[in-house]
């Protein structure tokens, strides 16, 4: 049974009506308005800021999430099929897992210096335990049954990777995928906030500064917007068009 | 073609006894047995995918290709029939021809799942064909069938067996009659642990009703 369509558009536009109404009672800087914000929005797109951080804070995501991703996924693999992995690092797992993100990005910084790769590097390294933990879960209930298949018929690596492991594994990776992204554009932004001087996160900084809660409002929604696009534009149909043969055995030819 | 000895000890248990087989071209082989006696464990250690299995490759004909049709279909769920079969090397032009062989000249661009049990053991064996195998293992073929899909998949695997003289094949079966209807030789697998109780050639004389009769006698006083 599916929901009907209208039941998307219900609480977001009442939100934003909350809001409104609760600024204009307000009437404080510390709370603008809707409109205010897409005034301060406007205004830093006509600047050109507004394209040049969300560019630069996206590249970050991007490069980050694709390292994260694949790490990641060869640790969950290798540690989903070898005991002997899992036995090994699963408590330099668990370790990394608690280790708060502020620590990883500090360390970094302190250790090599306010640099780009130290920024990635950070991100990257509070990602990759949750991703490989996912696809861990995969690899682990992969189909003995299929496996034995592919060695009688003596597929080779590739064969076995692509065609049998990936198509089990990808709903684990799509799940390490949806988490992923919203957590490492969070991280991304303290990376940025505590020691690059470019990116959304810079001008959260600056915002902060002189508590400019417009634009500290208004560039955080232009990246969530960003990052639904990703989910809308990219994700969804990936996902639909990778599972359409979990329904196949429904109608029978 | 292929002599191997099986200690039938899987990591430290005995899941079998010692047994020791040994299959020529154009040997057709129904293994009978009961129920839970270590059939498809003995037709996994033939084709090398028990890897507890400890035993000793006496003999193998270099590049033995081996094509194994298991109780469920194995197709991959996600690629369609067409794509099942090319990916285990078989040419465009083989898989439309292997399919109509097999009566499935319509469904190759269906996903597995989506055609009846029937229909996908039959794209499971055109994959066993499409190797081009020296020896090919069948885990029950007829199971769960209903009787005239069953007749059908029998009648379609005798024509297979006879396009293919020098292929060798082992049927794993509980009914006698499959024995009569493709077989040359008959293993019976019983006992605790498990061992090959005969090895015979069936003779052009053995009959279904022979057969059970023969069965009945081996296991009545067990």
């Amino acid at each position: 049974m599916n929901p009907p369509r209208w039941a998307y558009w219900i609480m977001l536009p009442l939100a934003v009506l909350v809001w409104a109404l609760t600024a204009a009672v307000l009437d404080t800087a510390l709370l603008p308005t809707p409109a205010i914000v897409l005034e301060s929005f406007w205004q830093s797109v006509q600047t050109g800021d507004m394209q040049y951080h969300l560019g630069v804070t996206l590249r970050r995501v991007i490069i980050s999430f694709v390292l994260a991703m694949t790490l990641g996924t060869l640790l969950g693999i290798w540690m989903g099929r070898s005991l002997l992995a899992n036995a090994l690092l699963d408590p330099l797992l668990v370790l990394f897992l608690n280790l708060p993100a502020l620590v990883v990005i500090i360390l970094l910084y302190v250790w090599f210096g306010l640099v780009e790769t130290a920024a990635v590097m950070a991100v990257v390294i509070n990602k990759v335990p949750n991703v490989a933990v996912t696809v861990r879960e995969g690899a682990r209930s992969l189909d003995g049954r299929l496996e034995q298949m592919a060695r009688v018929y003596r597929f080779s690596h590739w064969q076995r990777a692509v065609h049998v492991w990936v198509p089990q594994l990808f709903p684990y990776m799509m799940a390490a995928t949806r988490g992923g992204l919203a957590l490492i554009w969070k991280i991304v932004l303290v990376v940025e906030l505590l020691g690059r001087s470019d990116g959304i996160g810079f001008q959260l900084h600056m915002a902060f500064q002189v508590f400019d809660v417009a634009s500290i409002l208004a560039y955080s929604l232009a990246f969530i917007a960003v990052v639904q696009l990703i989910e809308l534009a990219l994700l969804q149909p990936l996902e639909r068009k990778a599972s359409r043969w979990r329904t196949a055995g429904m109608h029978h030819a | 073609m292929l002599e191997l000895r099986i200690d039938g000890i899987a990591a430290g248990h005995p899941v079998l006894g010692e047994i020791f087989v040994q299959v020529d071209a154009g040997d057709r082989i129904c293994l009978l047995g009961p129920s839970g006696v270590g059939k498809t464990t003995l037709l996994n250690g033939i084709a090398g995918l028990d890897r507890r299995l400890t035993g000793e490759m006496i003999r193998t004909q270099p590049g033995l290709r081996i094509g194994y049709l298991f109780q469920e279909h194995r197709l991959l769920p996600w690629r369609t029939v067409r794509q099942n079969l090319l990916l285990v090397g078989a040419s465009p032009r083989e898989v439309d021809r292997l399919l109509e062989q097999v009566g499935l000249g319509g469904a190759g661009d269906v996903l597995p799942d989506q055609l009846s049990l029937g229909m996908a053991r039959r794209a499971a064996l055109a994959r066993c064909l499409a190797i081009k195998p020296d020896l090919l293992l069948l885990d029950e073929p007829f199971a769960s069938l209903d009787p005239d899909r069953a007749d059908e998949l029998r009648a379609l695997i005798s024509t297979l067996l006879d396009d293919y003289p020098a292929m060798a094949m082992i049927c794993v079966t509980h009914d006698p009659r499959d024995a009569d209807r493709l077989a040359n030789r008959l293993w019976y697998l019983d006992g605790v642990p498990a061992r090959l109780q005969w090895d015979d050639p069936l003779t052009a004389s053995a009959t279904a009703e022979s057969l059970t009769l023969r069965l009945r006698a081996l296991a009545g006083p067990a």
